[in-house]
């Protein structure tokens, strides 16, 4: 069984958002970027983990991006993936990002994909069932476990009002949530193996189908109105009569 | 040329979500000077009823026992064909549990260009389409375009108010060819979440929820009383799930779920970035926090400054009073 992990680049979650070119694109400027928290800690890490215990022979790190998210790739090799696959494009939407990891992983016998529930910058939570919509493959989506035996997988997974465990044989895409494994931190031989492992650099044949035109800042909530803590009869109050909640 | 609006029932009746998607259709209907057609599996009666008053000018049912557990395989293979015998070229759906995995298969299947987590109603020009998301975990907005052919738009639940008319929709039974298509999805087991009669959070539109200025899960009552004289559904931070203080599902933030209910109260919560990412599109929100620093409160539309344990049991009194009075 050979593992592809889907990971994102993203803006680290405390990253103050700004935009340039007329609020046209992200303003990266000083921004620090970190491996998409869904795709590392519960997708990658798990993948690691199923190759440890026999379940896998390898897991492959697969990212569309431009050449300055390597850094964000060498990490998740210093974490234990054993080689990477770079596509050399922006990667515009979730489509274009889906297609080219849906050919590659077609064309290099990938039965289990792994991606993340979502990215934190576009919350799209669309790659993974766009991959399976392209091959025709199962889709679990929200998994919180996954256990391999053979081609098959038990999935523990999350659906609408409560959680299922479900059985799938490979091929197969599968979203990874919280719970799915344990957030790991690179060390100092896994860093040093990092540097001489493969990074493949492939072109993109893909094309997009949607575009941002523009983005804009959430507006803040205007001042909050204090009440004392004595009266709580205000809020109350002003629950009912002002905001009209309850 | 319909617009087309995929409908899920459960626990007897359509989800709120599929009646938003529903008028939201509608809308975009009346932009395009067409109908609305709903694609619904194995409804009855009132439902049906439900989803004409919302605006949909016919129903194609389809029946099976394939679609119960809401296998995107299934629903993708009859909402594609249901598309093509309808010549729709928008569907629209909510961006709940099955809309998150049944959208991107259809987008993957059809090369449809999707919007997922729709927040307003698109503008249409020429062949594009322009609707707004949002986007850096709802810390700002993005305008997307769509151009392909057909386009898939997913909406974010509790974003579009629920209107009923008193239009009927025409129903037909619509048979779908699932000729090869086969699911390898084998259901083992499913565990309801035990909600204690509370409605499931992603739908609530009250919620009441605490962090680790709790102190403890032994202090949860003065949450669960609060939250019960408003009918609200309780909420946690990620500490407080992380520490088995209250269960997974409770979790909301960047990690857990995203909510937007109508009135969201923070009792002992911090308000870090990753909290609010789930919590920043409620309509009011309330914070109560002994600390007047509390980043939370830069966020709240009202703040007591003050410690939960005397603040709680005054203020389901005064709620008390009020429903009693009213
Ligand atoms: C990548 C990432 C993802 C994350 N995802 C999430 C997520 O999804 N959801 C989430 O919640 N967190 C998430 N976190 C954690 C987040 O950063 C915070 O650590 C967490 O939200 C803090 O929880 P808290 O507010 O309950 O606790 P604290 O930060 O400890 O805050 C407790 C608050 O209670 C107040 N308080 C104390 N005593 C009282 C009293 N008697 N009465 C009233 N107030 C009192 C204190 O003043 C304080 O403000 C994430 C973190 C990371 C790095
Ligand atoms: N540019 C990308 N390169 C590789 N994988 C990606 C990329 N963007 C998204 N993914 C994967 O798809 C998942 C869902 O992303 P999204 O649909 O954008 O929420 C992510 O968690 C990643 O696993």
């Amino acid at each position: 069984m050979k593992i592809l992990v889907a990971i994102s680049n993203v803006p680290d979650t405390t990253t103050k958002i700004a935009f340039s070119d007329n609020d046209t694109k992200f303003n990266t400027a000083g921004v620090q970027f970190i491996i998409n928290p869904y795709d590392e800690w519960y997708a990658l890490v798990r993948a690691l983990e199923l190759k440890e215990t026999g379940k896998a022979q390898t897991v492959t790190l697969f990212h569309v991006g431009l050449p300055d998210s390597e850094a964000t790739i060498r990490k998740g090799l210093a974490l234990g993936a054993d080689d990477a696959v770079r596509v050399n494009a922006e990667g515009p939407d979730a489509f274009f990002v889906a297609s080219e990891i849906a050919k590659y992983a077609k064309e290099n016998g990938y039965e289990l994909i792994l991606v993340g529930k979502e990215t934190i910058n576009y919350n799209g939570s669309s790659v993974g069932g766009m991959i399976a919509g392209i091959l025709d493959h199962p889709f679990v989506s929200l998994a919180t476990k996954l256990e391999m035996n053979g081609s098959t997988a038990t999935v523990e997974h999350d659906v609408d009002g409560g959680t299922q465990v479900v059985e799938c044989a490979a091929p197969m895409v599968i979203s990874c949530a919280k719970g799915m494994a344990e957030q790991r931190i690179p060390n100092m031989r896994g860093i040093m193996a990092a540097r001489t492992k493969p990074i493949k650099v492939v072109e993109a044949s893909s094309s997009a189908l949607t575009g941002i035109k523009s983005f804009a800042l959430t507006p803040g909530r205007t001042t909050c109105k204090f009440i004392d803590p004595s009266n709580v009869e205000e809020l109350v109050n002003l629950l009912h009569n002002e905001a009209k909640v309850i | 040329m319909s617009v087309l609006v995929y409908i899920e029932t459960g626990k007897g009746k359509v989800k709120k979500a599929s009646l938003e998607a529903t008028n939201y259709a509608a809308q975009i209907a009346g932009q395009l000077g067409t109908s609305v057609t709903a694609i619904a599996f194995n409804a009855e009666g009132a439902h049906l009823e439900e989803v004409g008053k919302a605006g949909a000018k016919k129903i194609l049912n389809v029946k099976g026992e394939q679609y119960k557990t809401h296998d995107p395989i299934y629903l993708a293979a009859a909402v594609e064909q249901a598309a093509k015998a309808e010549g729709s070229k928008v569907i629209v759906m909510s961006f709940d549990v099955t809309g998150k995995a049944l959208a991107p298969r259809l987008s993957g299947k059809l090369k449809a260009g999707l919007v997922a987590g729709a927040v307003d109603y698109p503008a249409m020009n020429g062949n594009t389409l322009e609707v707004k998301k949002n986007v850096f975990s709802g810390k700002a907005t993005a305008i997307y375009t769509i151009n392909s052919d057909v386009k898939i738009l997913s909406l974010m639940p509790n974003s579009f108010p629920v209107k009923l008319g008193d239009n009927a929709a025409s129903v037909t039974d619509f048979a779908v060819d699932l000729g090869s298509v086969s699911s390898k999805i084998v259901v083992k087991e499913t565990k309801s979440t035990n909600t204690g009669g509370m409605i499931p959070l992603p739908e609530a539109e009250l919620v009441v929820s605490a962090g680790r200025g709790l102190k403890g899960p032994e202090n949860w009552g003065l949450v669960e009383e609060l939250a019960k004289v408003i009918g609200a559904t309780t909420a946690c931070s990620r500490p407080v799930a992380d520490m088995h203080w209250r269960p997974h599902h409770e979790h909301v933030g960047q990690t857990g779920i995203a909510i937007r209910p109508n009135l969201y109260i923070a009792i002992g919560i911090s308000g870090a970035i990753q909290h609010l990412a789930g919590v920043n599109g409620s309509k009011t929100i309330v914070v109560i926090n002994t600390d007047k620093e509390a980043p939370f409160f830069k966020s709240a539309d009202y703040g007591i400054i003050g410690d939960a344990f005397e603040v709680l049991p005054k203020l389901t009194e005064a709620i008390k009073k009020l429903k009693a009075s009213n």
